[in-house]
């Protein structure tokens, strides 16, 4: 029987020499005449052991990894083929510690098929949902989705079930669905992961999504930084479209959906919904005023779902094993499962999906394994370039929407960046500032110039200039901005500015009259 | 502008994506006005047309020429400032061609909390160049990105459409006489 050998084609895969490694196993299958095959997955998500090469036994799938192209011949003479025994083997891959705590459903096919091919697809278990979805009345599809707890995974938390019924009961002769794959979130790759690993999980979803709320047309707007996931959803929509899942029957029903590609144009802002959609139109991403809301006047002034990829892609999940069964994971009202990614300095970076309510410190702890450079963690920002840095003190604080705002930060797109003892917060805030300087949109004056006076006080606190007071006048920009801005650009700038004043103050104190502080 | 000749132009619509040419400079010898029309009349049936051509354009001559900006104004019925202000909102889009590669060094947090800063300065220590810059012979142009999403892997760059994590010193002198061949 031809051996299968996987190894990825993940962005981060190839960042790290993944297409050296494929075309020295091409090599050696060659040299020796074997009967196998190379196949392009996914990443599993442990992003600290990639490469990782796997093999097809009657031993399950077995792993190797970090793999370097100087590797491969050692491995082939080690017995990989067969799973043989060699220092870079991890064993079976399920067995993984860091994949055996996960609890995998938004991600269950990803690293584990070929992206692109729909037989895969369906053998893991896919379309299942659709099939349902195509079925049942879209009201009880809603239902279905209300009912499980899906919250928008794009930051915002906002109840997915309620946003489809506003579309659902929405006259207008054309609405849409659109996909916010504009994942600027630093710490943030799920989007990425899910689209070059998965690709159809996120179309069935955009489907399920136009069957439930009448929409016959769906974008997905996906930032200009990702080529990989632009390339492999571009072809992901055509192999779709031409076997029939969506296009002018999905799956053979009497509901049309169809699906183009969108790429951004570097522009943080753009992650913001309203501002998505204005740069969809092909206008400057400036943000709107809500409302109206995009669910009744969105793309071109109709009614429109706009969802983040993991929303979406958590919604076959829902409709195949049904509501229940996802909202059985989680804890309050954050329900199912959320892919924490694990990054920066950390030994054991990559998405971890789990159930809601681990605590911030057995996932930097446990989970991350601390910091790659070995020293003491310092602050772990969630949430990305807008969410808060929390110091060791509130480690116990668990992975929650609601523990999470009430301790002044936020889960975002659950990305995590963890800083050694090295970090300066006050640079960090200062940075904060300046990305969103960099980034706003222009609208609105908080955002527009507070950001600008933000980095100036900064600098002026680096320099020892009137310290107390200039930490009083960015306590008091911040105020201004988090309630003053239209959107979340503004608005939640402040939460890392403020969390790094008030957790590490001794890093707003530098010594005086310091010329070049920095 | 004229520019030394670089990579053909691709074919539309198949963009430049990975596996494409790699080379960013693209002769525009040719008549701009003709072949920027072309691009324009394949694309404005699409629903917000407008980021579609823009990114075909930038596709075929490496920059967005001022000169295309009053073309797409009258064929999509808007005014000329509106298209100059849709296209200088955006990082992505130039107003002048970049060098034959383009190296783009992410500056997010995660980055930074593996040493980013350090890594740029060393970039533009080797180039000679600083971020927006191209170096003298046009060999490569230095952008700022943030994020690339291989945040896992910090710190991240990327050369035309080929990624790199873990960038180090080793890395960045590969990447150095990559760009100068």
């Amino acid at each position: 029987m031809t051996i299968r050998i996987f190894v990825p084609r993940d962005a981060a895969a190839l960042a790290l020499g993944a297409e050296k490694v494929a075309q020295a196993i091409a090599r050696e299958i060659e040299t020796r005449g074997l009967d196998a095959k190379i196949i392009r997955n996914g990443s599993r998500g442990m992003v600290w052991l990639e490469p990782l090469v796997e093999v097809e036994t009657d031993r399950g799938r077995i792993a190797y990894g970090p793999v370097k192209s100087g590797d491969v011949a050692g491995l082939f003479d080690g017995g990989l083929a067969t799973g043989g025994d060699h220092p870079l083997c991890l064993g079976p891959t399920e067995e993984i510690a860091f994949l055996s705590r996960q609890t995998r459903l938004t991600f269950a096919r990803c690293g584990i098929i070929d992206p692109l091919s729909v037989e895969d697809y369906r053998a893991h278990g896919g379309l299942v949902g659709l099939e349902k979805a195509v079925a049942m009345a879209p009201a009880e599809i809603v239902a279905q989705v209300t009912e499980s707890g899906l919250r928008g995974r794009g930051g915002a938390g906002f109840p997915t079930g309620i946003k489809w019924k506003t579309v659902m009961e929405a006259a207008g002769p054309q609405k849409y669905i659109v996909c916010n794959a504009d994942e600027g979130d630093s710490a943030t790759f799920a989007d990425r992961m899910i689209m070059e690993g998965d690709p159809f999980v996120l179309i069935e979803g955009m489907a399920i999504a136009g069957v439930a709320t009448g929409a016959t047309k769906g974008y997905v707007y996906i930032r200009s930084e990702y080529p990989h996931a632009i390339a492999t959803m571009t072809e992901a929509v055509k192999i779709a479209t031409k076997t029939g899942m969506i296009g002018a029957s999905v799956m053979g029903s009497a509901y049309r959906f169809d699906m183009e590609i969108r790429s951004g144009a570097g522009a943080y802002v753009c992650g913001e919904e309203t501002s998505l959609l204005n740069s969809l139109e092909g206008k400057r991403g400036i943000v709107r005023a809500k409302p109206p809301l995009p669910a009744l006047q969105g793309f071109l002034g109709r009614p429109t779902v706009v969802n983040n990829v993991i929303s979406l892609a958590s919604v076959p999940v829902i409709m195949d094993r049904g509501a229940a069964f996802y909202k059985d994971f989680g804890m309050g009202r954050s329900r199912g499962t959320i892919p924490i990614q694990i990054a920066g300095n950390v030994k054991h970076g990559g998405l971890f999906e789990t159930a809601f309510g681990l605590t911030l410190g057995e996932i930097v702890d446990q989970i991350g394994g601390g910091t790659a450079t070995g020293r003491p963690v310092k602050a772990v920002q969630v949430g990305g370039p807008l969410g808060a840095y929390f110091p060791r003190a509130l480690f116990d604080t668990p992975f929650d929407y609601e523990a999470f705002a009430a301790k002044d930060g936020l889960i975002g797109h659950a990305g995590i960046t963890v800083f050694d003892d090295s970090a300066d917060m006050l640079k960090q805030a200062r940075f904060a500032m300046e990305f969103c300087a960099i980034e706003s949109c222009g609208k609105c004056t908080p955002c527009r110039i507070g950001s600008t006076r933000g980095v100036e006080t900064a600098d002026k606190i680096a320099r020892g200039i009137e310290p107390e007071k200039n930490r009083a006048l960015l306590a008091d920009l911040c105020n201004t901005m988090k309630f003053g801005s239209l959107c979340a650009l503004g608005g939640f700038t402040p939460y890392p500015v403020m969390s790094a004043m008030t957790h590490f103050p001794e890093d707003f104190s530098p010594a005086p009259m310091v010329e070049a502080a920095e | 502008m004229k520019m030394a000749n670089g990579g053909e132009a691709p074919s539309l619509p198949e963009k430049s994506w990975p596996g494409g040419d790699s080379m960013n400079i693209r002769v525009s010898a040719g008549d701009v006005a003709e072949r920027s029309i072309g691009i324009i009349r394949s694309l404005k049936h699409l629903e917000g047309p407008m980021l579609p051509i823009l990114h075909a354009i930038q596709a075929e001559f490496g920059y967005v020429p001022e000169d295309v900006k009053p073309i797409i104004a009258s064929e999509l019925n808007l005014s000329r400032a509106e298209v100059h202000g849709v296209v200088t909102f955006y990082h992505e889009f130039r107003d002048h061609p970049a060098g034959r590669h383009v190296l783009k060094l992410c500056g997010s947090e995660a980055c930074q909390s593996m040493g980013g800063d350090r890594v740029a300065d060393r970039v533009r220590e080797i180039l000679g160049i600083d971020f927006h810059q191209t170096t003298l012979d046009g060999a490569v142009t230095l952008e700022p990105v943030y994020c690339l999403g291989l945040c896992a892997c910090a710190p991240a760059a990327m050369l035309d459409d080929e990624v790199f994590g873990r960038v180090d010193e080793l890395c960045i002198s590969e990447i150095a006489a990559e760009v100068r061949r």
